[in-house]
């Protein structure tokens, strides 16, 4: 009977705490068909899809969306390559210094964002005085790549760590030269790893406010156009992107599980 | 400059290396170095900066006059920590024993609220949370609650936010560490006559620390951060070390006091992760970590 119970209040707490993760979420998507009466959109009034059909109709809002994809596109592919190499040389090699590495690439990622947004705000004003660096999209850019590479770093690592070399090795006894083992045979091993850093860097960078807020200047991304409608009031055209973003990833999640699977 | 390589192989390694230490050395490191100097100036944006070690009266000057944020980004981000740690544990047993073929679905609803922005979440807790809002508005309706009672602009809904924006961050390790527990361990204690509560105690608690330390580290130096969750749905009287931080640097052009309050949040952290390492054992530190 306890025991019956135990079992069945885990199944309840379960359901509870998947209701409290997803809540949200709902929320977000539902109050892009709320039709608001003045500005702020936080009690329910009525449904509509005016907002969806008018998407763009606030002004700023599409510029703010490209400036974040163009911004999360770029660092991705900088971030990927660079941290992919280094991934490489932590998992492949061993060298001197190694584990030393190892901790210098964690610290990145056990610093607040707000320290490491601060201090390249810090640096952007140092440099360039007295008129000062300018903040713009290079500056954020810049950011983005620096708290992207050590999420790469670590992500292709673990998945690289179950790579089996005697692989590599038996293509080097078909005759292969090392640019040929690396092309055909190690790098469609790591792909996926690699393309899996790849979408948490995209998506890190699109989502990225506190580090961003630091160093944009007067560059809106679509979280900068969020934050500054806050204040007053976050139009449903908002609710909508955000809708739309949580579908493309889940899409993209969805896809790439889907082709290992298939793959394996 | 293959041959080259050929020739010293060892040097592979490090060049491969090379591209992304010097990013982090040029716009993590340095600019830390740039934070240090900076917290010692004085002067404003329009005359200039000038550095002197004398400036170091900063530091007691600003831990003075924002020692109630910084005891209050503390105590927030203790409780957040506790909070996560009492809803993530269930919630992690529970998808590492019991969830069966659901276990990757259950892993994906875990993570699904990164994939919605951050800052459109903290607002979806303040339409939930809002004074006639879903969870409050019938109660009151039904006379349960008093019409003047709310939740937002209050300490609950910052510390509410908080622990809601990074509970994945301890789901997930203590998910991992007890996905590794070898469960014939805890067979083997109840054939020593353990019942379920003495088995969980001595068998399967410890062996999770790991990932209960991990967690809460990925929860707390991020809440100990933070400024957005005060702004939207605290107060004035909920205000983090991290508003100071923000507005210091972005809107009071004050670098120096907030160089100085960034570098002793951050030694604030690191002091609190020695503490507890001590607590819990520099083991659990490494095994959970690396």
């Amino acid at each position: 009977m306890l025991r019956w119970l135990g079992r069945n209040a885990l199944r309840a707490y379960t359901g509870l705490a998947l209701v409290y993760l997803l809540l949200p979420i709902f929320i977000v998507a539902l109050f892009s068909f709320n039709d608001p009466v003045g500005k702020t959109n936080y009690t329910w009034v009525g449904f509509t899809l005016d907002h969806w059909a008018n998407l763009f109709a606030i002004p700023g809002l599409l510029d703010s969306v490209i400036v974040s994809i163009r911004i999360a596109f770029i660092s991705t592919l900088i971030a990927t390559t660079l941290g992919t190499l280094a991934a490489l040389a932590l998992v492949r090699y061993q060298f001197r210094g190694r584990p030393g590495t190892s901790l210098f690439i964690f610290l990145p990622l056990a610093t607040p964002e707000i320290i490491l947004g601060a201090s390249l705000l810090t640096l952007f004003v140092a440099i360039g005085r007295p008129p000062f660096f300018p903040l713009n999209e290079f500056t954020i850019l810049i950011a983005h790549i620096t708290f992207n590479i050590s999420y790469v770093i670590v992500t292709v690592r673990a998945r690289l760590s179950g790579f089996d070399r005697r692989l590599e090795e038996a293509s080097a006894d078909l005759g292969a030269d090392g640019w040929q083992t690396f092309w055909r045979v190690t790098f469609p091993l790591i792909l996926p790893g690699i393309a899996a850093a790849g979408l948490l860097a995209f998506s890190l960078s699109i989502d990225d406010f506190v580090i961003t807020n630091f160093t944009a200047g007067r560059t809106t991304t679509f979280p900068m156009f969020v934050w500054g409608s806050a204040r007053v009031g976050v139009p449903p055209q908002v609710n909508a992107i955000g809708t739309i973003f949580f579908v493309v990833a889940v899409s993209a999640v969805a896809i790439g599980s889907f082709l290992q699977r298939r793959r394996a | 400059m293959i041959a080259f390589l050929r020739r010293r192989p060892g040097l592979l390694p490090l060049l491969l290396l090379a591209p992304a230490i010097a990013w982090l050395v040029a716009f993590y490191v340095y600019p830390a170095i740039q934070m240090l100097q900076a917290s010692l100036w004085s002067g404003t944006l329009e005359t200039g900066f000038a550095f002197s070690w004398a400036n170091a009266a900063t530091y007691p000057e600003a831990l003075d006059r924002y020692s109630d944020q910084f005891l209050r980004s503390i105590l927030y981000a203790a409780v957040s920590t506790v909070v996560c740690l009492a809803l993530a544990f269930p919630l992690a047993y529970t998808i590492a024993y019991r969830a069966g073929r659901f276990r990757t679905l259950l892993l994906f609803i875990v993570i699904a609220p990164f994939f919605t922005s951050f800052l459109l979440r903290v607002l979806a807790w303040k339409t939930v949370l809002g004074d006639d809002g879903f969870l409050l508005g019938p109660l009151k309706s039904i006379g349960l609650l008093p019409e003047e009672f709310r939740i937002l602009a209050t300490p609950i809904a910052v510390i509410f936010g908080i622990s809601y924006n990074f509970f994945p961050f301890m789901v997930l390790p203590i998910y991992v560490s007890l996905e590794k527990i070898d469960r014939r361990l805890v067979e083997a204690a109840k054939d020593l006559y353990a019942g379920p509560a003495r088995a969980f105690q001595r068998i399967t608690l410890p062996l999770a620390l790991p990932g209960v330390f991990a967690g809460s580290l990925l929860v707390f130096i991020p809440a100990m951060g933070d400024f957005v969750n005060a702004e939207l749905l605290g107060s004035v009287q909920t205000r983090l070390i991290g508003n100071v931080i923000q507005s210091r640097f972005l809107v009071n052009n004050d670098y120096p006091t907030a160089a100085a309050l960034s570098f002793m949040l951050m030694a604030g952290i690191l002091a609190a992760v020695f503490i507890y390492a001590r607590v819990l054992g520099t083991d659990e530190l490494e095994t959970g970590i690396g």
